[in-house]
């Protein structure tokens, strides 16, 4: 997220129109620079507009065709939305247990893999930033990295496959045996709630790490040593210095994994067997091919309205400074 | 932090556990790419490339192949023209709106593809009535090249945004000062120095677009499938796990040797989305 990104004050008013007396010849481009130079406001226009265009038109205008879209009753024999209000969708979809429930658990395993995620990288990013040989360090990080660009499909699937108890359908085609983990460890969760939260630390761990890492290697050892010098174990400077200066680092790490685990369904779903609706994106996806779409579409508020609401907090933590 | 010889050994340990968890699956993946038997069960036994072969040789894998390819191009030309736009707005000027505009930005990306999937799918499906005209935009090749160059836009704009702020303003105020008029400092000083990133950013919003599986899900439309969507749908039927395995295997090959090359260009942390 470019807000991430460190943020270097005073470049905005830069291109000081120095240097015009000097010139005497006028090339083509020459009137089109100085028209430019003339109008700020015209430069900078035609620079923002057609990006927020697209991104207003394309998608805040889809969002909020998507909230009407909740607003509309369904014909109950076409199955197609109609023209006519109704609150019913709205209703159901915040006031049903049924479907609370679901959202409850889906923002409980986003935040456990959140959790997880946290407590694999703390460890992991500290002893790379500052334990290991500094040699080692950038081909650490790249090879933590890495496994976030080798697919997301090839990963739900790898975990399936490894997964695969013994004599699933799945494994056992062609041969009797189980996956990966119940061979080489004798143990395997199988398919469900404990493979999906499994499936979906690997799957964005890395996300994690980086800014994590990004902010320790920011962090002065002199800081480290200085509460060292003064009596603190390791523990305590651990609680008292590294934690309060990572905290918008992990925040920042934290909305990739909270974020994307609690809108996802499709490895969730390859990870479990068959009609298990462990994730609420599943439940939103059965609405849809129900077909109740405008039903569906109040769903999608849940989700929606979770991050919008996860993202401020994380703002308010330092998640979109410095980080 | 007493620096003590255990704690090291410990986090060192911890470490070459993570990467082993990151990488165990992958390489069980590619192992079964090459497996005689027509399973996924482990251990494999003995190995053969006949799979490579029936993989590359199909026509479904192949033609799904190239439209992701054709789709992932368009998204990346459009994400780099919007997202180096915005880069440069966002950059170069401070204005109203502007932290509201990063929002704007990172928006596609941080809500779950499903509200992005169903809200873009919602909006393609419907007649849109302009008064002068109406249109509906329906769905195939060119409903995926819009829904997937949304969420790019902030890709190119993270890497070319990151550029700028490390390139020091000084260059600009001495190119002016040496009477280089804006166009002139643009091709000589601005787009050497975002060039990189620019490939570092296409690069990403490329494997970003050809990995897609949930918008891509709402918004491609019945006759038009994605590698990604084929492998979904193979996923299940027993006989092509085999396939399945290779195409895992070959994306994984061609990906990561990508994903290292825009690191290197993107010069640092700056690269992931």
């Amino acid at each position: 997220m470019g807000e991430r990104l460190e943020r270097v004050p005073g470049i905005e008013t830069s291109v000081v129109p120095v240097g015009e007396a000097a010139s005497q010849p006028s090339p083509p481009g020459r009137n089109v620079s100085r028209f430019f130079r003339g109008h700020r406001r015209l430069a900078l226009a035609g620079l923002l507009t057609p990006p927020v265009f697209w991104l207003l038109v394309v998608y805040i205008g889809s969002l909020v065709l998507l909230v009407f879209a909740a607003l509309f009753k369904l014909d109950p024999i076409s199955q197609k939305p109609t023209t006519s209000f109704t609150l019913d969708n709205l209703r159901a979809s915040f006031t049903e247990w049924s479907v609370v429930k679901v959202v409850f658990r889906t923002v409980l395993i986003a935040a456990g893999v959140t959790a997880l995620c946290l407590a694999v990288a703390l460890p992991t990013s500290f002893f790379i930033a500052k334990l290991a040989p500094k040699w080692m360090r950038r081909g650490l990080i790249v090879s933590i990295l890495l496994p976030l660009w080798a697919g997301y499909l090839v990963k739900g699937y790898a975990w399936r496959a490894m997964l695969s108890p013994a004599g699933n359908s799945f494994a056992a085609e062609g041969s009797g045996g189980g996956g990966f983990l119940v061979s080489v460890f004798g143990w395997t969760p199988g398919y469900g709630r404990t493979g999906v939260i499994l499936a979906l630390t690997y799957l964005w761990l890395p996300y994690m790490v980086l800014p994590i890492y990004a902010g320790l290697e920011r962090l002065p050892p002199s800081l480290l040593d200085a509460a060292g010098d003064l009596g603190a174990r390791p523990m305590r400077t651990f609680r008292t210095v590294i934690m309060p200066l990572l905290l918008p680092s992990i925040a920042a790490g934290s909305i990739f994994t909270f974020s994307l685990s609690l809108g996802d369904y499709i490895v969730p779903q390859l990870v479990t067997d068959g009609k298990q609706r462990v994730m609420f994106g599943t439940f939103i996806n059965s609405t849809l091919g129900a077909p109740n779409q405008p039903l569906a579409a109040a769903y999608t508020l849940w989700p929606l309205l979770i991050i919008i609401a996860y993202l401020f907090a994380m703002k308010r933590l330092g998640a979109f400074e410095n980080v | 932090m007493g620096n003590s010889r255990l704690s090291k050994w410990v986090l060192g340990l911890i470490t070459a556990a993570t990467l082993a968890f990151l990488y165990t699956p992958m390489l069980v993946v590619a192992r079964l790419s090459i497996n005689k038997a027509n399973s996924v069960a482990w251990p494999p036994r003995g190995w053969t490339l006949n799979w490579w072969r029936e993989a590359w040789n199909s026509a479904g894998p192949r033609e799904a192949f190239l439209n992701s390819v054709k789709v992932a191009l368009a998204a990346t030309a459009i994400a780099l023209v919007l997202g180096t736009l915005g880069a440069f707005a966002m950059q170069r000027f401070s204005f109203f709106g502007r932290n509201a505009v990063s929002f704007l930005m990172v928006l596609p990306i941080a809500l779950p593809g499903i509200v992005t999937g169903i809200a873009l799918q919602n909006t393609f499906s419907r007649r849109i009535d302009l008064g002068l005209f109406d249109f509906s935009v329906g769905f195939g090749f060119h409903s995926l090249v819009v829904a997937h160059a949304t969420f790019c836009v902030v890709v190119a704009y993270n890497n070319v945004i990151a550029r700028l702020r490390r390139s020091s303003p000084n260059l600009l105020e001495a190119s002016a000062d040496l009477g280089a008029h804006a166009t002139q400092t643009f091709r000589l000083i601005t787009f050497p120095l975002v060039r990189s990133a620019l490939v570092a950013g296409g690069i990403l919003a490329f494997a970003l677009s050809f990995d897609e599986i949930v918008v891509t899900t709402f918004t491609a439309g019945a006759g038009f499938q994605t590698l990604p969507q084929w492998i979904l749908a193979n996923f299940s039927r027993p006989r092509f796990i085999p396939v399945v395995n290779v195409l895992a295997t070959f994306v994984m090959i061609v990906s990561i040797p990508l994903a290292w090359l825009a690191q290197k260009l993107s010069g640092g942390s700056g690269g992931s989305p």
